[in-house]
């Protein structure tokens, strides 16, 4: 890596002006912040939009606004913002911006300029899909998978502009997240530090690589469907679009194959659920070994279990379309792929539980949330074994079976992931704590709280509740304890959301009064902990980058008092810590 | 990637898996900016090929609805596709030139690197302008976008490929205007060796669509099988 040598001897170009430093930054630790504050900001959108739909559904008709109408676009809206425009921009480009140069020992991204114009096209396709609030019609109603006909047909809400901006943002939010995968890529391949293997690098960056590599492949479906669907309804081509009456009109388009959009979709859709899982996945391997004080159990398995599911993700899609009518072999197919992914998946889970096996466990708020991940992904994945399987998902297919497994598996657990690293990176970021008691009453309101909205929707799938109704009254199949439990599922969301203020009260008041964190809070062992100055200045490691001796994981070592040994820490000073420490202990008993 | 690179640490002995100096192992590896860039680049045209394998996937699906009208039947515009091969010729002279300036950049001669730098480009251009001009020529006959769907697929694909093609021209204008501000060879190399590396893809990748679009009906259903769409 004769980067590494090139970014010792040349000159740090740092900003100097207020808009050079903070907004039309190119260090990729004023980029990541600009992401995550953009993405949490979008995300409360997302919230507010949800709390509500979930108004409607456990008291209808209390929301004078309310109609189908504006049900659908909520729906719409806070399924695209979630996926897409918070979970995969923090992951990718919130932490992925701010762990990978300090985890794999760069000075920046390679290709600062690159990462910035990622940003700000990223904020750009907010803007544009915000901006269905207030064209005429309204944002696109036609759910978060926006599938022809219907998306583009009269009676739609948002037909007109709505799902223009839509398919216009996406396209937009591609390019940046184009932009940034690349940088992320090439960064991990490229500019690691002396010493920093692949195989030494922290199971966070190992995610967010690996989720980088899927999101510049799968991306380009989602692009792909959303040119071919703008062209059918800007220039009134039939890629998608079959011969249809509509409102008692002949339209003009004919042939046209819908389910070749859903194929292409989920071409996307499927990768993109582990775009999002992956990061969590290594995020949450590092909070664990870190708070536990034990190394990861199995780590090339774990590095392992990550590049298989990314590369099983890929041939699995077609399980979202078992009630499209596919040939039964193809759905045998998709079953066993489906099936097989588990595999991996469920040795990262065990190897989760095996490191926390006689660690020395600090229940600090961000291990809190990782031992939540673990319990809610478990869960989630048990019910996706259910969905998996074509002649059990066909009878829950579109009940409240569906929403409560994809909330619980790639909703809440990613979430859950997302405060666990907000909490433990915190004080990297800006060298102060967050408040403890805070964060725990935020984290027991939202554990118990998405059980307790969550759960009971498993129940009412299987009593047959569909999903994407915007009333469920006058309906003889849904007795009245589902109302009851939709009404007790509401108030317990509308809790959880207005908790989440507890949080957003935190990090603003914790960066001006937070307690002084210091470099190493946690007594990590990664690379990021041990910058010369907290939090990182521009260059991140000031003259000579750091040399890397070890993995990542090395705590409670045997012989050292210190339970955790950085990775910077050579063999020669490990022995000498070593002999240090038994003289230490030689003199105690000698006292 | 160097089996160095993939060493494990879980085999490490107390010091961890380095066994040598660490900086001494590093050094001479030979990444550097240049190779950054192309790896950059590399990537790039992976998530490029990426996108234009699902578009011909999509087309090849939607080639085998019953309401598909040949480009290539005898009445239709690309029946006798001369014009398409006159704009691959000029693509191919696009590209010769450019490959001609990368290894005039290698040897450090200034005037060939910016006299084959420039062709390329203005061959390019050419190329592009013929392009438009058969979507004229489409235009002229009455076959419109919306028209049928090998029509539709005709201006998507050449459209896409043409705005790639276009993004790399802004490149190479970018370029030519450090040429032009006399930026010397050496910090200039590295860009021509990307443009050219870029076009290259570029012409390989016209030419799987050149074949695609102007293949027949029976072509179609072939690959329509070989891929399980039938």
């Amino acid at each position: 890596m004769a980067y590494a040598e090139q970014a010792e001897t040349e000159a740090l170009h740092e900003p100097k002006s207020f808009l050079t430093k903070y907004i039309w930054s190119q260090d990729h630790k004023v980029i990541a912040i600009q992401y995550s504050l953009t993405a949490l900001f979008v995300g409360l959108v997302a919230l507010v939009l949800s709390g509500l739909m979930r108004i409607q559904i456990g008291f209808p008709g209390s929301l004078a606004f309310m109609d189908a109408s504006t049900y659908y676009q909520a729906m719409t809206m806070h399924g695209m913002i979630m996926v897409i425009y918070l979970l995969t921009a923090l992951f990718l480009g919130g932490f992925g911006n701010y762990l990978i140069p300090l985890m794999v020992g760069a000075r920046d991204m390679v290709f600062p300029y690159v990462n910035m114009l990622s940003y700000w096209f990223y904020l750009l396709a907010v803007v544009v899909l915000l901006a269905g609030f207030f064209v005429p019609g309204g944002p696109t109603g036609s759910g978060w998978t926006l599938y022809p006909p219907q998306s583009i047909t009269q009676g739609t809400p948002g037909v007109e502009w709505g799902i223009v901006l839509m398919l216009v943002s996406l396209a937009i939010f591609i390019v940046a997240a184009t932009m940034g995968g690349l940088n992320y890529v090439t960064t991990v391949l490229q500019a690691r530090t002396h010493g920093m293997t692949l195989f030494r690098m922290p199971l966070s960056v190992w995610g967010i690589f690996m989720a980088s590599i899927m999101a510049l492949l799968a991306f380009p479906a989602l692009f792909v469907s959303a040119i071919m669907m703008l062209f059918d309804k800007l220039l009134g081509t039939s890629f998608f679009m079959p011969a249809i009456v509509s409102l008692g009109q002949q339209l003009d388009h004919q042939g046209g194959s819908p389910i070749l959009f859903q194929h292409l979709f989920w071409f996307f859709g499927h990768p993109e659920v582990y775009i999002v899982a992956l990061p969590a996945f290594g995020l949450v391997s590092d909070l664990i070994s870190t708070h536990a004080r034990k190394n990861i159990f199995g780590y090339r398995m774990m590095v392992w279990a990550i590049i298989a599911i990314g590369v099983l993700s890929f041939v699995v899609w077609a399980h979202h379309m078992y009630v499209s009518g596919m040939n039964p072999y193809f759905g045998f197919f998709f079953a066993v792929t489906t099936l097989i992914i588990a595999v991996p998946t469920a040795l990262k889970v065990y190897n989760w539980v095996l490191t926390l096996w006689h660690g020395d466990i600090h229940l600090t708020v961000p291990m809190l949330f990782a031992l939540a991940f673990i319990v809610t992904f478990l869960v989630g994945g048990l019910t996706g074994l259910f969905l998996g399987n074509v002649i059990v998902d066909i009878p829950l297919s579109d009940t409240y079976f569906v929403v409560a497994h994809f909330h619980m598996v790639m909703g809440v657990a990613p979430v859950l992931v997302v405060f666990g690293g907000i909490y433990h990176w915190f004080p990297k970021v800006t060298g102060r704590m967050l408040n403890d008691t805070l964060g725990k009453l935020h984290f027991w309101i939202t554990f118990l709280g998405t059980y307790a909205i969550f759960f009971p929707m498993h129940y009412l799938g299987f009593q047959g509740m569909p999903r994407r109704y915007y009333a469920y009254d006058n309906y003889a199949f849904i007795p009245q304890s589902a109302h009851e439990l939709n009404a007790f599922i509401t108030v317990v969301a509308l809790t959880v959301g207005v908790s989440q203020l507890l949080f957003v009260f935190n990090l603003a008041w914790s960066v001006f009064k937070g307690k002084p964190a210091g470099s190493n809070p946690w007594g990590a062992a990664s690379l990021e902990w041990q910058t010369p100055n907290t939090p990182p200045v521009h260059g991140n490691w000031g003259a000579k980058l750091p040399v890397v001796h070890r993995w990542a994981y090395d705590y409670s070592v045997p012989g050292i008092e210190q339970d955790f040994v950085p990775q910077t820490v050579s063999a020669e000073e490990l022995e000498q810590m070593r002999q240090r420490d038994a003289g230490t202990r030689i003199a105690d008993v000698k006292t | 990637m160097s089996r160095l690179l993939l060493k494990n640490a879980d085999d490490a002995d107390p010091g961890g898996s380095w066994n040598r100096d660490p900086q001494g192992a590093e050094a001479g590896e030979g990444a550097d900016r240049e190779q950054i860039a192309k790896t950059g680049l590399r990537l790039f045209l992976a998530v490029v090929s990426s996108l234009f394998f699902l578009f011909l996937l999509a087309f090849i699906a939607r080639s085998q609805m019953t309401d598909w009208l040949p480009l290539t039947d005898p009445l239709a515009p690309l029946a006798n596709p001369w014009q398409l091969w006159v704009n691959s010729a000029f693509l191919v002279l696009s590209c010769i030139a450019l490959q001609w300036a990368r290894m005039a950049a290698r040897r450090g001669r200034l005037n060939s690197t910016v006299m084959g730098f420039l062709l390329g480009g203005v061959f390019a251009i050419v190329f592009l302008t013929g392009q438009f001009r058969v979507w004229q020529q489409f235009v002229a006959w009455g076959y419109f976008v919306a028209g049928n769907p090998a029509n539709s697929f005709f201006y998507l694909l050449t459209g896409v490929h043409g705005l790639h093609l276009l993004g790399g021209l802004i490149a190479w204008g970018r370029t030519v205007g450090k040429f032009l501000s006399r930026v010397p060879l050496p910090q200039l190399s590295t860009s021509v060796e990307l443009c050219a590396i870029y076009w290259h893809y570029l012409l390989a990748l016209w030419f799987v669509l050149f074949a695609l679009l102007t293949s027949t009906p029976q072509t179609y259903e072939a690959l329509a099988r070989l891929c399980g769409l039938r």
